[in-house]
């Protein structure tokens, strides 16, 4: 099983996913440049990782989405390849429109840097082997990760189950003061319509090692491994 | 071949919670400015561009803000065109 990790100019957890992939979850794994127009191999799944891609110049992801390799992970994902977008990842998802919707500034207004809890919401490859009662702690850095759609689009979301993750308390609960940024409906991960590509703004590279004192980001991706396994 | 200069004022949609616009306009009324009101912040770009005509110099900077310069999901954008 192989993955490919995209590297733009000013990702920062490139490396922490790719140690995340290969030596937590123990699977292949690649780090693409983002000035290549092409995959050297075939990939099981690509990830877009966290950072600050070409500075967040403009708006966060905006001017990543035109790399050369973004065509082929358009194309890739079409056809429908798994694609998962962490953080800065999510946000070039959305502005290539692979994912719906936005990451606006925090309401807060600041960026914010510290555990928060997730929820699975819905069944997707990603949180196949997860459950609606799993409470996950994961790390959020961010200042734009504060999730807009117009009322159609939410409505469709929710109608498809499409969000897959809700910022919760540590009970579990999806409440107003559980909710860092100010995501619609506390928003924290959504799959696209085919459930093929998934954005996330919590890092569960950086909770994959018990070392660190977590490993909870590692039951996702394993989650996800588990079910490439299966098909 | 004529060279124009655009400047694009982008502003978040009406609509969309503008968080800066709102903390500045909280502020202007903590410092007594509470005649002011709808605080909106957005971006300002200017550039030069290369065509044959006004139409065509439109055409390509309205192109460039719907693919690159604004996001039309959450922004709005005016453009200010003149042949320099």
């Amino acid at each position: 099983m192989y993955f490919g990790i995209v590297v733009f100019p000013g990702s920062n957890c490139d490396h922490d996913a790719y140690y995340a992939l290969s030596v937590n979850a123990g699977i292949s794994v690649d780090l693409i440049w983002h000035k290549e127009h092409t995959f050297s191999r075939t990939y099981d799944c690509i990830v877009l990782p966290g950072g600050f891609s070409y500075g967040d110049y403009l708006r966060c992801g905006a001017i990543a989405r035109f790399s050369p390799i973004m065509d082929e992970v358009i194309r890739f994902a079409k056809n429908g390849g798994y694609v998962i977008g962490i953080c800065n990842g999510f946000q070039i998802l959305t502005e290539c429109n692979l994912l719906p919707g936005v990451l606006l500034k925090n309401t807060s207004l600041s960026f914010i840097c510290k555990d928060v809890f997730l929820k699975p919401t819905a069944i997707s490859p990603f949180t196949q082997s997860l459950t609606y009662d799993d409470i996950l702690r994961i790390p959020i850095a961010h200042g734009e990760g504060n999730y807009f759609a117009d009322d159609d689009t939410i409505k469709e979301l929710e109608d498809n189950e499409q969000i897959v993750f809700k910022y919760c308390d540590n009970a579990g609960n999806v409440t107003e003061l559980a909710n860092p940024n100010g995501s619609i409906k506390n928003i924290a991960g959504i799959v696209n319509k085919k459930r093929n590509v998934l954005g996330m703004m919590p890092h569960p590279e950086r909770y994959s090692d018990k070392i660190l004192g977590c490993d909870d980001g590692l039951k996702i991706f394993n989650s996800f491994i588990n079910y490439l396994r299966l098909i | 071949m004529k060279k124009f200069e655009a400047k694009i004022r982008i502003t978040l949609r009406k609509g969309i919670l503008d968080v800066q616009g709102k903390t500045v306009e909280n502020a202007l009324h903590s410092i007594d400015f509470q005649m002011i009101s709808n605080v909106r912040i957005g971006k300002y770009v200017v550039l030069n561009v290369n065509a044959n005509n006004f139409d065509e110099a439109m055409q390509i900077v309205e192109s460039a803000c719907k693919k690159l310069i604004a996001n039309p999901i959450i922004e709005d954008f005016q453009i200010e065109l003149s042949e320099i």
